[in-house]
């Protein structure tokens, strides 16, 4: 009985979780002429691949300009994190836990409230309407979250191992690229993975500061399906490939995603 | 001593730039918002225009003024999406991880299942949605699949409010609110026998619901009575919201039902407490802060929710209206520029009275241990 109960919930609670994607499969994959709302469950007959292609063709210099965007943004942040949290979990000085407090209250922020003189600095430092903007910005916001995780890192690495390094002669720098690099690689997967979803998949910076020739996919994906007229197999297939680059780290990498959703979730 | 020097100079850029790009950025927009950025056509789009100084005038606007009905109730819209969202986002996330926790077969399956769309954007769940929730097709056809009559609730396109209330009778009910939780609060120091506290919360509760009960009903924003209620066009964004981040409470609710020692369970067992007794007494309980955690972090999200509503309804449908939208209308569509600022910093005081709170108690707790 208490079995029964538990499949048939789990069942539901799959097909709440399923049937979205499916209703997308299913519309991407119809003739345009053929959606109609009351057969929008129904099939696709015949198979019409060619949303892809047209939606692909559409949203490909968007897409482009996400993965510009998502990697290059991601690196640096990452190069950034690292450094930061070497610093402050290796090399601490009088205020050094006051200042990384002070730059932690950064990711608690709703960006509403700095996203006017945001817009305005850009303007004024001739990057609005460039993804090299948008780059700068997601790299400064990331620096809290991913200095956060960093440092959280590097303090379990024990002190004693820089200490010998220190004695043997080695400086800043030579202690980080021979000691602390070395063991970083899981710290990198987690804030690359973080970095690399979040940056792909944010909206509010990317709709406030680009022009159509460096938008990204979501606003492209957001601006697409609220037009008046559309013809859904568009959106739908857009949608898919919106969603496929995350989706693909999500299966490769989900026990890392998991780690970095537990450790940045309450990021702006 | 040089490679101090060379560690804080590594430091050095991050803080600079999160001191101009957080701190600069937060005064900046303070200023903004107490300017008359956007009253004149003329300077809205200038790079550095004449800005007068005009106090809290916008911000009166905002809560009291003639043409800003529309954000009124995009707060009354924000509240009930908030509760709501948290709500179904626990309450589902809770029963997944208590169904995944006894062990069924392909658990892994059903967990990739129930979190993959946390790896989606905001904006493709929003689409998805658009379309599922179109007052024709999707989600209200469904049942004619399988013979039955279809939905014909009108989702995102109905007007229709319920739990309509006077705007004037906001302070009334806030401070209602506010007034009994801690009066809760107070009876909960009762209990664990903590004086101090329950003097204070006791007091304050006392005061507040002294203040609603008396001056606080007679309080008149407007000299006319503005009907806001909650906007059933709503329930389709909380119905996508939820659909997104159910996956996540349901994550963090596994890790806390696993994380209980088996010793415990037996305990409870031995002691013949009935299946449900032992939810209610031993495993609830020791998921309060796990659900504390995650209301911090949803209502984090639900304040600042922009990209799903940009995406499901678009950026001109009052029903389905938030600060966060409002706030982009005003200034990147109408260029007022300083209203905006003011919801900004709004939303900036919204998110520390939850947030900080949070921090305060999580430090606390590290001072402790």
């Amino acid at each position: 009985m208490g079995r029964i109960l538990l499949y048939t919930f789990l069942l539901l609670a799959t097909l709440f979780f399923l049937l979205p994607v499916y209703l997308v499969i299913l519309t991407a994959l119809k003739e345009p002429a053929r959606i109609t709302l009351d057969t929008v469950w129904h099939w696709p007959n015949p198979v019409y691949w060619e949303s892809f292609r047209v939606a692909w063709e559409a949203f490909r210099p968007k897409f482009q300009n996400s993965v510009i965007l998502a990697l290059s943004a991601t690196v640096l942040s990452a190069v950034v994190g690292a450094l930061n949290g070497y610093v402050l979990a290796k090399w601490p000085f009088r205020g050094s836990n006051l200042l990384f407090a002070l730059m932690l209250f950064g990711m608690f922020i709703p960006y509403q409230s700095i996203l006017i003189p945001l817009f305005q600095f850009v303007k004024a430092i001739g990057l609005y309407g460039t993804l090299w903007g948008l780059i700068l910005v997601h790299v400064v916001y990331g620096i809290p979250i991913v200095t956060l995780i960093f440092k959280n890192y590097y303090s379990e690495i024990p002190d004693e191992l820089v200490e010998a390094a220190r004695i043997d002669g080695a400086g800043f720098f030579g202690i980080f690229r021979h000691v602390i690099l070395p063991l970083s690689a899981p710290a990198f997967v987690v804030v690359a993975i973080w970095q690399f979803t979040q940056i792909w998949n944010e909206f509010l910076f990317a709709v406030t500061l680009t022009r159509p020739e460096s938008q990204p996919i979501t606003v492209a994906l957001a601006q697409l399906a609220g037009g008046e007229a559309v013809k859904w197999n568009l959106p739908m297939a857009g949608a898919i490939l919106a969603a496929l680059p995350t989706l693909f780290v999500y299966i490769l990498l989900g026990r890392y995603f998991l780690r970095g959703l537990l450790a940045g979730s309450v990021k702006g | 001593m040089r490679d101090r020097i060379t560690a804080f100079l590594v430091l050095l850029p991050s803080l600079v730039a999160v001191g101009i790009f957080v701190y600069g950025f937060i005064g900046q927009n303070l200023w903004v918002s107490f300017s008359d950025w956007g009253k004149n056509p003329t300077q809205a789009l200038a790079l550095r225009p004449e800005l007068q100084f005009v106090g809290l005038e916008n911000y009166r606007e905002l809560f009291s003024g003639f043409v800003d009905v529309r954000f009124r109730q995009s707060v009354v819209n924000l509240i009930f999406f908030t509760l709501f969202f948290m709500a179904g986002t626990l309450g589902l996330g809770l029963l997944l991880a208590i169904a995944l926790d006894r062990g069924p077969k392909g658990e892994g399956f059903f967990r990739t299942v129930f979190l993959f769309p946390m790896a989606l954007s905001f904006v493709v769940t929003g689409t998805i949605w658009r379309w599922l929730l179109q007052p024709q097709g999707g989600v209200n056809v469904l049942p004619t699949l399988f013979g039955f009559p279809p939905f014909n609730f009108p989702w995102l396109t109905t007007r229709q409010q319920v739990l309509v209330f006077d705007w004037n009778q906001l302070p009334f009910y806030t401070a209602l609110a506010v007034g009994l939780t801690l009066l809760y609060l107070a009876w909960q120091a009762h209990r664990g026998g903590e004086r101090k506290r329950l003097f204070w919360s006791l007091l304050s509760s006392g005061l507040l619901l002294l203040w609603a009960l008396t001056l606080g009903r007679n309080i008149r924003l407007l000299p006319y009575a503005e009907p806001h209620g909650f906007s059933l066009a709503l329930v389709g964004v909380i119905l996508a919201a939820v659909w997104q981040m159910s996956g996540y409470t349901m994550a963090l609710y596994l890790a806390g039902l696993r994380g209980i020692p088996v010793e415990i369970l037996e305990a409870a067992k031995v002691d013949g407490a009935s299946e449900w007794q032992t939810y209610r007494y031993v495993i609830f309980p020791l998921l309060a802060p796990i659900t504390l955690s995650a209301l911090i972090v949803l209502g984090h999200i639900a304040l600042k929710i922009f990209d799903l509503i940009f995406a499901m309804a678009g950026l001109d449908y009052a029903p389905t209206d938030v600060p966060a939208i409002y706030m982009y209308l005003l200034a990147f569509r109408g260029n007022q520029f300083a209203k905006g600022a003011a919801i900004g910093i709004l939303l900036l005081l919204l998110v520390a009275m939850v947030v900080i709170p949070y921090l305060a108690s999580q430090l606390r707790k590290e001072v402790r241990r």
